[in-house]
């Protein structure tokens, strides 16, 4: 559903705590979220997010949705979940089964972003590709260089990245600032540098359907 | 203590030495734990037991406490690496003494995933516990697997992957070993941070090893099953 009371050119600010449909989504597409249901004016959407440093802890994912779903499910009219498999071993899955609810289609971020299609076809050349979206780019020191402890032992690099030859960097909007960071990893990583704008991809198709 | 404050290894006896080791592996101090082997050797110690109680015990420790979410990925690789530079001094000393064998593991990454940080612990563990480990190392097809198998007749297969889309390649393995009937000739197992035991069974392994040590402890029952059997028959 679109807002219908405000004119086009009217600025539209997402506000949490409304909606009837709860978007329970991994904290790395929280912004990517929030801009399209702003650009779309979509009122239908409530949202909730994880941290997105679990992308290192994939265990913590399943028990942390499991309780946001019995929490939120008696007062939204519906559910939809905004990660992909994210390293559970279709443990997700399980879950979402159990619950009765959806989540986006594909294994992760990067194959929703960039089209489950398109990313099949690319996998075989991307085997030794490491993976960057727009949120990966912006925390890369944070979230990948001191999560795994790079920034205290460097000489962790090659254990962690020796057999990895290129960045591959999915970028969700056409920002230079980004891909500025996304080539400084590459070349702290050592790995060659590849760009490829995705978009919002399968994102922005599945959250429209929901609307 | 030395002059300069710093602990002399030296000065500490057998048992103070090894505790020191396992000390020094948990804080991934890799001079300091060559510096322990060489003197344990120089002791006298066999290499084999320098392996077992210094080595080995050290990086059940620090397995231990990962598993407990007491140390994190990078404690445990910086450990790793410490266990393998004393791996390194030990190991020509262990085929010349001949130390006793458990047993022989082909080991590797499945096809589509480059990961192998997991799968070298779990083969140095193995090798720390006494198995010749053949290492096919990452993204292997089937078919390597299969010219592994068949080149060096090992007991155990271990197939390992990170990737939840790569993990099904395991099945691609064992149903193949299935219709070439050689499943029933070789302990499969495997291990990877997105598998479970449902999905080992699943898939036909023999067993899912959430860690290296219960890699090891695994591989170990199965070995004197294997044992056992040939005893009793």
């Amino acid at each position: 559903m679109t807002l219908v009371n405000l004119k086009p050119s009217d600025e539209f600010e997402f506000k949490p705590g409304q909606g009837k449909v709860l978007l329970l989504a991994c904290g790395a597409l929280g912004r990517e979220i929030v801009d399209l249901i702003e650009r779309n004016r979509w009122t239908a959407f409530d949202l909730q997010c994880l941290p997105a440093k679990w992308h290192n802890t994939p265990d913590k994912i399943v028990p942390a949705l499991r309780e946001k779903i019995r929490e939120a499910k008696s007062r939204y009219e519906s559910i939809f979940v905004l990660y992909g498999d994210c390293g559970t071993g279709g443990d997700i899955d399980k879950l979402l089964a159990e619950e009765g609810i959806e989540r986006l289609e594909g294994p992760h971020c990067y194959a929703f972003f960039s089209g489950q299609e398109t990313f099949a076809k690319t996998a075989e050349d991307d085997v030794t590709g490491f993976f960057l979206t727009d949120y990966l780019a912006r925390h890369f020191d944070k979230l990948i260089w001191e999560g795994l402890g790079m920034d205290r032992h460097p000489e962790l690099l090659p254990l962690y990245f020796g057999n990895y030859t290129k960045i591959v960097f999915l970028a969700q909007t056409r920002n230079e600032e980004l891909a500025k960071k996304a080539m400084a990893a590459a070349k702290r990583l050592g790995l060659a540098y590849e760009y490829r704008y995705t978009g919002y991809g399968e994102l922005e198709r599945d959250l429209k359907a929901r609307a | 203590m030395s002059d300069d404050g710093e602990l002399d290894l030296n000065s500490l006896n057998d048992e103070e030495l090894v505790q020191q080791v396992h000390d020094d592996l948990y804080d991934g101090l890799k001079e300091e734990v060559e510096a322990a082997v060489h003197i344990l050797l120089g002791r006298g110690w066999t290499p084999y037991k320098v392996l077992t109680e210094a080595l080995v015990e050290g990086m059940r420790i620090v397995g231990v406490d990962f598993r407990d979410g007491i140390l994190f990925v990078p404690e445990v690789l910086l450990a790793a690496n410490s266990m393998k530079a004393g791996m390194f001094i030990l190991r020509p000393l262990l085929i010349a003494t001949g130390a006793p064998r458990q047993g022989k593991m082909v080991i590797g990454t499945v096809k589509g995933d480059i990961h192998d940080i997991g799968k070298n612990l779990v083969g140095m563990m193995m090798e720390g516990a006494g198995f010749e480990v053949i290492d096919l190392g990452i993204n292997n097809p089937v078919e390597k697997y299969l010219a592994a198998m068949e080149e060096h007749k090992p007991d155990i297969l271990g197939m390992a992957a990170l990737l939840t889309t790569t993990m099904p390649y395991m099945k691609v393995v064992i149903d193949t070993m299935k219709e070439k009937g050689m499943r029933d000739d070789y302990v499969v197992l495997v291990g990877g941070a997105p598998l479970n035991e449902d999905f080992a069974k699943a898939i036909g392994a023999d067993a899912y090893c959430r860690d290296a040590a219960v890699a090891v402890e695994t591989a170990k029952s199965y070995m004197a099953k294997k044992h056992n059997q040939l005893t009793a028959n």
